[in-house]
């Protein structure tokens, strides 16, 4: 499925649209940290949790749960919240 | 012909001894200061006098840089504790002296958390990587790591990969002393001052913010904390390990059973095997007091040690005293403090010196460095007695250290 990318895990695809596989937010992550070695504990930290300010939206909706199931013609965003100031 | 031949020879002995003076002046090492700050990290190289700087960086800009060190078993590994403002905390390594970094494949994290875990002691996520230290000489490519949430790590890989080190993360009484988020620092409270006795691999000690401080001899499988005559805040017991509050600690190169602590409650010395640390911050001038965060000790004399004094009075505003900074030297162990202010602002100041953001060179006469918070980096070439502004404008300033190149 297309997921794109903030421009702050730019370091690690170098692309913004990116293509990966998983059913669900969690399997994609571990497929995106297969391809990008590293994004993964970027985004969610040792207890499988969000960090702070990274937000998933898939299909436009924002999704908090990692277990949320996805199908290939999914589209996802990884976004960096914005946290005021 | 024989006697020929034997000046000959001791002339060509004779030669390249001549040569050794002038081998050893072009062989004149170079400091090289290492500054991380709140926006990323600057080398600064030095000529042979320490008296131009060549500016190098930024690096990582835009990560936040805790600690920038140096492996000085191998003179090029560079560490690089970082993370954003966004993104999770990592380490960034070079073997190139900063040409070119590469990320750690597994950075310092907590142990997962089994399912329905006890609620008393909940999983943790490492905020940022706080402190580096390098191990034992005799270690080569072992690394401490230091967290807030306050954690040991221990990598044995050069930093590639880390793995949480001993049993303090997840020890009941541990995680006690250690508190919450709320029990520590304002941005989290912080496992510090990692020290390794240059004696001993196995003979190691570190320091939290909200912790005490705690010595293992047996390479971290058992620890004892080592708080003994150190003062806590009004009205809470010394005994409680957890209120206990060391800023720096510092071991003597030159005499490795000394040690020195700035406190959040004053100034210590210890020498073992005593484990009863010494108020020697009692000696300060009584306006300016004994609260700071950093200490730094003289590379070849143990009696010697420099203290950045801060306003720790009523609600800690944490800048200068009065708006005057100063560093105090001790050249008697702690009996006796000089000021030293020569060339520092002599007024409306308001900056401080973290706890990472001092340090001291090796050389003849020693070098000493800071950071402030405002970014300035200040130096002295003549063990403190006058002091010079090296580079302005940088952001908040974390740590400084130096090598010698």
């Amino acid at each position: 499925m297309k997921v794109l990318i903030p421009s702050s895990l730019l370091s690690y695809t170098k692309e913004q649209n990116v293509e990966a596989t998983g059913a669900t937010l969690t399997e994609l992550l571990a497929d995106l940290d297969r391809q990008y070695p590293g994004l993964q504990f970027r985004v969610i930290d040792e207890q499988n949790k969000m960090r702070g300010h990274m937000r998933f939206f898939v299909n436009g909706e924002q999704v908090f749960d990692l277990t949320h199931a996805l199908r290939p013609t999914d589209e996802v965003y990884l976004v960096q919240a914005l946290s005021g100031g | 012909m024989a006697r020929t031949t034997r000046k000959s020879a001791a002339r060509k002995k004779t030669l390249p001894a001549r040569a050794k003076p002038s081998a050893r002046r072009r062989r004149t090492r170079r400091v090289v200061i290492l500054v991380a700050t709140r926006k990323g990290a600057w080398l600064f190289h030095g000529d042979a006098a320490r008296k131009t700087w060549r500016t190098d960086g930024p690096h990582f800009l835009g990560h936040i840089v805790n600690h920038l060190v140096l492996d000085p078993r191998d003179g090029r590994t560079l560490l690089a504790a970082a993370k954003t403002g966004h993104l999770g905390p990592t380490i960034f390594r070079s073997t190139d002296f900063g040409r070119s970094w590469k990320e750690a494949s597994r950075p310092p994290a907590f142990a997962k958390a089994p399912e329905g875990a006890d609620t008393k002691m909940p999983g943790r996520a490492v905020d940022h990587t706080f402190w580096l230290t390098p191990a034992h000489a005799n270690e080569p490519n072992v690394w401490y790591a230091g967290t807030s949430p306050q954690g040991l790590f221990r990598s044995v890989d050069g930093g590639v990969t880390w793995d949480p080190f001993s049993v303090i993360n997840d020890d009941p009484q541990y995680r006690e002393w250690m508190g919450t988020v709320q029990d520590g620092t304002p941005d989290g409270p912080k496992l510090h001052s990692i020290i390794v006795d240059p004696r001993d691999p196995a003979h190691l000690y570190f320091a939290m913010s909200g912790g005490g401080i705690h010595e293992t001899r047996d390479r971290g499988r058992t620890w004892t904390p080592l708080v003994q005559g150190m003062d806590v805040v009004q009205g809470f017991d010394a005994a409680n390990i957890a209120v206990h509050d060391p800023h720096c600690v510092r071991l003597c190169p030159s005499n490795p059973d000394r040690l020195y602590q700035q406190n959040h409650c004053g100034i210590y010395r210890l020498d073992r095997p005593s484990n009863q640390w010494t108020r020697i911050g009692k000696n300060m001038p009584k306006q300016v007091g004994d609260i700071g965060f950093p200490m730094v000790v003289h590379p070849r004399d143990a009696d010697t040690a420099w203290v950045f004094p801060m306003d720790g009075t009523s609600v800690w505003p944490r800048t200068s005293p009065e708006g005057k900074p100063s560093v105090y030297v001790t050249r008697d162990g702690g009996k006796r403090w000089r000021r030293l202010d020569f060339g520092l602002p002599k007024a409306q100041a308001w900056w401080t010196v973290k706890r990472q953001a001092m340090t001291a060179d090796a050389q003849n006469a020693v070098g000493l460095y800071f950071g402030t918070t405002s970014g300035e980096l200040w130096m002295s070439r003549d063990e403190g007695k006058r002091w010079a502004c090296i580079a302005r404008h940088l952001p908040e300033i974390y740590s400084v250290e130096t090598f010698e190149v």
